[in-house]
C-alpha cells in the first residue's frame, strides 16, 4: 500500500511531491582541490590556501580520497559509476565564492542512477518498504561562510569551509510525505556512515538538504517546485516540507501560482521564505572546467573502492535475522547506527568466545543485553557510570557467567552497575560481593529437605495433585538460599524429591 | 669587447662561466639599459635590485666553484602575468594595481633556480588580451622599430607579450618570458625581429600565471635566437604537480639536440594559409623559408588543414568563455581594486554593486568586451550553439593537424598576415585586430609547439617572421627547423636606438 | 545574431560590470559584429564530432589526501591570504553587508 499522506485543501486533497538534494561533506583530511585542512572549528581563514582564496594564477588538483569516497558511496547505493566524468564550473558572484565559480559536475557526474530503500513504518504512515531513486551523485566544492552580525555595515567572510569536498546526492522526486523524506535522510545518513564517506554530523553542517517541494492533485502532472536551501536536520526538513506544501496549496487555491524559486528555512518559526540574495542567479553558465582534464578512473581504482566497502545496512540486517536468528525489531535497531552494530558485533564475538558457543547461539542474549539491559543500567546510573568501563571483555564476562548459571539476570545487572562505577573485574565482583548463585546441589538439597520436612502437609497436597504448589516450594527454597540458588538446579532437585 | 647588452642568453651564460665578465657587470649593464629605455614603456616595474642580487649569487657560486645553472647570470624580463613574490603583479590591469603576491609562479621560480635574474615586470596587453599592447592600463608599449620612411609614428610591438618583444629587440633584456594563448608569443616576436616559442600545451606550468584562457595558455621564452630559446625553454619547462594539466614528462635536452640538418625531414606547407589578400611580402618570406628548409635538406610537401578558416572564430568563442569565468575572481574582495560607490541618496553600495563598480573601473575596454562575449556564449540557451560548437570545431582542427602529421614532421607558415602597424591604427576595430592572429591561433587550439623566427625585413624595413608548428612534444623538431631558417636567413637587423 | 543594447545590459549585469548607457550603446554594435562573425561556425556539420576535452593526450592526475604538505597549496597562511585584501578585519575579509 502506498503512502496516503494528503493535504486537505478547500478544493479537495493534494499530494506533495518531494525530491532532496543532499550535500554531504566527504570525509577527507584535505580539501577537494587544495592541501588545506578540513577540520571543523578553526580560527577564521586559517585553513585557507592560496588556491581556496582564488589568488591569481592558482590551479585546482583533485584529492584522490574525495573521489574514492564518492565512488564508494555510489557503489553503496548500487549506482552506475562513471569511469569517465568531468568537472564543470558553475558561475555566479557571491562573497563566499572567491573564484566566482563553484567547481562542480553538471554534464558528466561521477555517479549516475542508483537507489536506496526506506523501510515500512506504520507509525509514520509508511505502509511498506519503498525504493527511492537517486538520480546522481556529483562531487563539488563547498563555499565559505558569511557572518553578518559582527560589524554594523560589513559582513565578514571566512573561507575555512571554502573548497571542502561535498557529494551532492540528488534523489528522484519519489517521496510523498514528510515522513518518507525523513526516512530517506536517515537511511542515507546511515549508509554514508557505514561507508565512512561522510560523518553525517548535521549540527556541524556535514549534511544539509536542499528540499524540492511541489504539490498536485493526486494523479495529475507535477506542479511547479520550490527549492528550500540548506536545511540542516531531519526534523527541519520535515517541517519545511509541511510548511511549504501547505503554503503552495493555499497559494494555488487562492488563485495564485507557485513560482520556481529558491527559499530559505527559518528554524525558529518553522516556515520558509523567498531568498532575496539568490534572486538573479538563474544563469550559471556551466561549462567544463578548463583547468581540469576529464577524470578517468581505472579498473584497479574501482576494484579497490569495491573491495573496501563494508557490509551495508540492508545486508547486515538481513544477515542478523537469517543467520543470527534475531527478531526483525532487534536487527533493525542494532544496524541503525555504526556505533551500535560495532559494539554489538564486538560483544557478540567476545561472548561466543567466552562461552565457547557459536555466535548464533548467543546472539539473542547479546542482542537483548545490548539493546535493553545494558542501556537500562547505564541510564539508571546517569553520571555515575563511566562508559569507558563498559568494555566488551567485561560485558562478555558477565554474559558468560549468566549463561553458565553462575549468576542470575538480576546479579548480572548489579555486577554491570559496579563495573560501570569502578571498572572492577566482573568475576572478582561476583566473588567478593557475593553476587553468585548457588548451584552446589548439596547446599540446595539440604535446604529443600528442611522445607519439605517443615511442610509435610503441603507435600501431601502436592502429591495429591495440587501442582500449583510447586511454585510455593521454589519460592521457599529461594528464600532459604537468600535468592542465590540457581533456579534451574532448584527446579530439578525439587522435581526429583517431590516425585 | 662588445657591449654586454648585445649578448644573448648563451653568450652571457658562457661568458660568465668562463670568467670573461661577471654576472654583476651584466646585470648592471642591463639595469642601465632598462633605466634608459623609459620611452619604450616596456616595463611596468623595474627591479634592478633583484637583478643584482641574482647576479651576485651567481658570481659567488662561481667563485666557490659551485655548478652554475643553465641561465646563470642572465638578466631577463618577466611578463607581468607571472606572479612574483614581493613584486607587484598586475596583468597590466588597474584591477590588480598594487597587488603583491606572497607566492612565486612555478615558471619564474624555475628560471631563478636556473640562475636567471629579474630586471623587472614587463608590460603587456591587459590580461594578455590584445595583439598590439594597446590595452595595458599602464600605457602602450612602443616598438623599438621604426619604418625607414623617416616618419616617426610609433609602431606596435605586437601583443600580448609586447613588453617582452620590445625589451628583447631593444637589447634592454637578454631574454624575456612570454605567454601565448592565441599567438601572444609568436606574433610580437615576428613584429620585433626576435624568436619566440610556445611549447606543447602542458610543458610549462600554468601555476602562478594569471589565467586568461586555461585550455590555451602556455608560457614560453622570447629571445634573440633559436639557441637562446632552447636554453630558456629548458629552464622554464617541467612537470609541476600543482598544475593538473602539466605534462609528466622529462624535459628533453633541447639545447644539446639543436641541429639544422633537416635531411629526411618533411616540411608541410598548408595550402589554406595562403589567404586572399595576404601581403605579397609575407608570401615572399614564406617562399624563401621553403627554400631555406630545402637547403637544409628537408623535403617540402603540400598539406591541407581544411578547418583553418574556422580557427579564429572558434578561438574567439573559447578564449572569451574561459576568460569570462577566469576573471570572475577579480571582485574587490581579496585583492586589488575595490570601488564602493554610494548611490544618489548617499546609500552605501551593496555587495553586488561593489562587484559591478569595481569591475567597471578595474577592467579595460577589451577585457570587458571579451568578458561580455564569453558571458554571452555561455549563457542559457546559447551554450550548445556557441561554446560546444566551437569545441567541436576545435576537435576538427586538432584532427586536421593529426592527419597532416602522417605527411610531414613540421609545418611552415607565416607568423602574421602583416608586419607591425602603427599604434592606434587598429585600436578601434576589434575584428581587424583579431585577424593578426589568424595564422597563430590554429596551433594554439591544437596545443601544439610553435615558434616564430625572423625571416627578413619588408619594404618598410620592418621584420617579418616565419612560423614553425610541430607535433605534440616535438619542440626539438620546431627548434631545429627554426635553426635551419635562422642560419640561412642571416637576419641580423636590429632597431636603431632612438629612445 | 545581433545583440541589442538591452541584451548587452543583461549580459553586463550577469558579468557584474556596471555600464553606462553610453558604454552600452558603444559596445552593442561591437559585440554584434563579433558575434555575427563567429556565427560562421554554424556552417560546419559537427553532428558526428565530440567537443574537445583534452587537447594533448593527458589524463587528470589525483593528489594524495595530505594536509599542508606544500605551503604553496596548503593552508595555515592567513597573513598571506589576507595581505592584499582591501578590507581585512579580525582575520576576516570584510565586504559590504549582505542581506540574505
Ligand atoms: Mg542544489
Ligand atoms: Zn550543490
Amino acid at each position: 500500500m502506498m503512502s496516503t499522506y494528503r493535504i486537505q485543501g478547500a478544493t479537495g486533497e493534494w499530494e506533495v511531491v518531494i525530491g532532496l538534494e543532499v550535500h554531504a561533506q566527504v570525509t577527507s583530511n584535505a580539501k577537494l582541490f587544495s592541501g588545506s585542512s578540513t577540520a571543523f572549528g578553526a580560527e577564521p581563514n586559517t585553513q585557507v590556501s592560496l588556491i581556496d582564496a582564488a589568488m591569481p594564477g592558482m590551479l585546482p588538483v583533485p584529492n584522490r580520497e574525495c573521489i574514492r569516497q564518492a565512488v564508494r558511496t555510489g557503489m553503496a547505493i548500487e549506482a552506475q559509476i562513471n569511469a569517465w566524468s568531468r568537472f564543470d564550473r558553475k558561475n555566479y558572484f557571491y562573497a563566499d565564492l572567491p573564484q566566482g565559480y563553484q567547481i562542480s559536475q553538471l554534464y558528466h557526474p561521477l555517479v549516475g542512477e542508483g537507489s536506496l530503500t526506506i523501510e515500512a513504518d506504520e507509525k509514520a504512515g509508511i505502509g511498506e518498504d519503498k525504493v527511492i531513486g537517486i538520480e546522481r551523485i556529483h562531487v563539488e566544492q563547498d563555499a565559505g561562510k558569511l557572518m553578518h552580525d559582527q560589524h554594523p555595515t560589513m559582513s565578514y567572510v571566512d573561507l575555512n569551509r571554502c573548497g571542502v569536498a561535498l557529494m551532492e546526492i540528488v534523489s528522484r522526486p519519489d517521496m510523498r510525505s514528510p515522513a518518507e523524506a525523513g526516512a530517506y535522510l536517515r537511511k542515507l545518513r546511515t549508509i554514508l556512515r557505514y561507508v565512512g564517506s561522510c560523518d553525517g554530523n548535521m549540527e556541524e553542517g556535514s549534511m544539509r538538504a536542499d528540499v524540492n517541494v511541489s504539490v498536485r492533485k493526486p494523479g495529475e502532472e507535477f506542479g511547479t517546485r520550490t527549492e528550500t536551501k540548506n536545511v540542516n536536520s531531519v526534523r527541519f526538513v520535515m517541517q519545511a516540507i509541511e510548511h511549504e506544501a501547505r503554503r503552495q496549496v493555499d497559494l494555488i487555491e487562492d488563485g495564485g501560482t507557485v513560482v520556481q524559486e529558491t527559499r530559505l528555512f527559518d528554524p525558529n518559526s518553522g516556515t520558509t521564505r523567498s531568498m532575496r540574495s539568490k534572486e538573479d542567479a538563474h544563469d550559471y553558465r556551466y561549462f567544463p572546467d578548463p583547468d581540469l582534464l576529464p577524470l578517468e578512473l581505472d579498473e584497479d581504482f574501482l576494484a579497490e573502492c569495491r573491495a573496501s566497502l563494508p557490509e551495508l545496512p540492508d545486508a547486515k540486517r538481513r544477515r542478523y535475522v537469517e543467520e543470527l536468528g534475531l527478531s526483525d525489531y532487534n536487527a533493525r535497531e542494532l544496524t541503525a547506527e555504526v556505533e551500535t552494530f560495532a559494539r554489538f558485533e564486538t560483544l557478540l564475538a567476545a561472548t561466543a568466545r567466552g562461552i565457547g558457543k557459536g555466535e548464533k547461539d548467543v546472539a539473542t542474549q547479546v542482542a537483548n543485553w545490548s539493546l535493553s539491559v545494558a542501556p537500562g543500567v547505564m541510564n539508571a546510573l546517569g553520571d555515575e557510570a563511566n562508559p569507558a568501563h563498559a568494555t566488551a571483555e567485561a560485558q562478555a564476562a558477565i554474559l558468560a557467567m549468566q549463561a553458565g548459571g553462575e549468576i542470575s539476570g538480576g546479579q548480572a545487572k548489579e555486577i554491570f552497575e559496579i563495573v560501570l562505577r569502578t571498572g572492577r573485574e566482573p568475576g572478582e565482583i561476583a566473588e567478593s560481593e557475593g553476587l553468585k548463585q548457588v548451584s552446589d546441589t548439596g547446599a540446595i538439597e539440604a535446604a529443600i529437605d528442611e522445607i519439605l520436612a517443615k511442610n509435610a502437609d503441603k507435600v501431601e497436597e502436592y502429591r495429591g495433585g495440587k501442582d500449583k504448589l510447586f511454585g510455593f516450594f521454589v519460592g521457599q527454597t529461594m528464600k532459604a538460599m537468600q535468592g542465590k540458588a540457581n533456579p534451574a538446579v532448584v527446579n530439578q532437585l525439587l522435581k526429583a524429591k517431590l516425585g | 669587447m662588445t657591449e654586454l647588452t648585445e649578448l644573448g642568453v648563451k653568450a652571457i651564460r658562457d661568458g660568465v662561466a668562463a670568467g670573461d665578465f661577471t654576472a654583476r657587470e651584466v646585470a648592471e649593464a642591463f639595469n642601465a639599459a632598462v633605466a634608459g629605455a623609459g620611452a619604450l614603456n616596456a616595463f611596468i616595474v623595474a627591479t634592478p635590485d633583484k637583478a643584482i642580487e641574482a647576479a651576485e649569487r651567481v658570481d659567488a657560486d662561481r667563485a666557490a666553484g659551485r655548478e652554475l645553472g643553465p641561465m646563470a647570470g642572465v638578466p631577463i624580463g618577466m611578463k607581468d602575468l607571472f606572479a612574483t613574490e614581493g613584486v607587484q603583479t598586475t596583468a597590466a590591469s588597474h584591477i590588480l594595481e598594487g597587488f603583491v603576491p606572497r607566492y612565486e609562479s612555478t615558471v619564474s621560480q624555475n628560471l631563478w633556480n636556473a640562475g636567471a635574474g629579474m630586471l623587472g615586470k614587463l608590460n603587456l596587453d591587459q590580461f594578455a588580451m590584445g595583439s598590439s599592447n594597446e590595452t595595458s592600463y599602464f600605457g602602450n608599449v612602443v616598438s623599438p622599430w621604426r619604418r625607414k620612411d623617416g616618419g616617426n609614428s610609433p609602431l606596435a610591438p605586437g601583443g600580448s607579450s609586447g613588453g617582452s618583444s620590445a625589451a628583447v629587440a631593444a637589447r634592454i633584456a637578454a631574454a624575456a618570458t612570454g605567454t601565448d594563448t592565441g599567438g601572444s608569443i609568436r606574433q610580437p616576436a615576428a613584429f620585433t625581429g626576435i624568436c619566440g616559442i610556445k611549447p606543447t600545451y602542458g610543458r610549462c606550468s600554468r601555476w602562478g600565471v594569471v589565467a586568461f584562457a586555461s585550455s590555451l595558455d602556455q608560457a614560453g621564452p622570447m629571445a634573440r635566437d633559436v639557441a637562446d630559446c632552447a636554453i630558456m625553454l629548458g629552464a622554464m619547462a617541467g612537470f609541476d604537480p600543482k598544475d593538473s594539466t602539466s605534462l609528466d614528462l622529462p624535459v628533453p635536452a633541447w639545447e644539446a639536440g639543436l641541429s639544422d640538418d633537416l635531411r629526411g625531414r618533411k616540411v608541410g606547407i598548408p595550402r589554406e594559409y595562403r589567404m586572399e589578400g595576404t601581403d605579397p611580402e609575407i608570401l615572399d618570406s614564406w617562399e624563401r623559408g621553403k627554400q631555406w628548409l630545402r637547403d637544409a635538406g628537408a623535403e617540402i610537401v603540400d598539406i591541407s588543414l581544411p578547418h583553418t578558416k574556422y580557427a579564429l572564430p572558434a578561438y574567439y568563442i573559447i578564449a572569451p568563455a574561459e576568460a569570462s569565468s577566469n576573471l570572475a575572481r577579480y571582485d574587490g574582495v581579496r585583492y586589488g581594486l575595490r570601488e564602493l560607490p554610494a548611490d544618489a541618496a548617499g546609500k552605501a553600495a551593496g555587495l553586488q554593486d561593489m562587484y559591478a563598480a569595481t569591475r567597471a573601473e578595474g577592467f579595460g575596454d577589451e577585457v570587458k568586451r571579451r568578458i561580455l562575449i564569453g558571458t554571452y556564449v555561455l549563457s542559457a540557451g546559447f551554450y550548445d550553439a556557441y561554446y560546444n560548437q566551437a569545441q567541436k570545431i576545435r576537435t576538427l582542427i586538432a584532427r586536421d593537424f593529426e592527419r597532416a602529421w602522417a605527411e610531414c614532421d613540421v609545418i611552415l607558415a607565416p607568423t602574421t598576415p602583416t608586419a607591425s602597424f602603427p599604434l592606434g591604427e587598429k585600436a578601434d576595430d576589434p575584428l581587424a585586430m583579431y585577424l593578426n592572429d589568424v595564422f597563430a591561433v590554429p596551433a594554439s587550439l591544437a596545443g601544439l609547439p610553435a615558434m616564430s623566427v625572423p625571416a627578413m625585413l619588408n619594404r618598410d624595413g620592418l621584420p617579418l617572421g616565419l612560423q614553425l608548428v610541430g607535433k605534440p612534444f616535438d619542440e626539438q623538431g620546431v627548434l631545429n627547423a627554426g635553426l635551419a631558417i635562422e642560419r640561412r636567413a642571416g637576419f641580423a637587423a636590429k632597431p636603431e636606438k632612438w629612445w | 545574431m545581433s545583440v541589442d543594447q538591452t541584451t548587452v545590459a543583461k549580459i553586463a549585469s550577469l558579468a557584474r560590470i556596471k555600464m553606462s548607457e553610453d558604454e552600452l550603446a558603444r559596445m552593442a554594435p561591437e559585440l554584434s559584429q563579433i558575434l555575427d562573425w563567429v556565427e560562421q561556425l554554424g556552417e560546419v556539420d559537427t553532428s558526428e564530432v565530440e567537443p574537445m576535452t583534452a587537447v594533448i593526450p593527458n589524463s587528470l592526475r589525483l593528489r594524495a589526501d595530505e594536509v599542508d604538505a606544500d605551503p604553496l597549496t596548503g593552508g595555515n597562511r592567513r597573513d598571506d591570504v589576507l595581505a592584499n585584501a582591501p578590507a581585512a578585519e579580525h582575520g576576516f575579509f570584510g565586504v559590504p553587508k549582505v542581506i540574505e
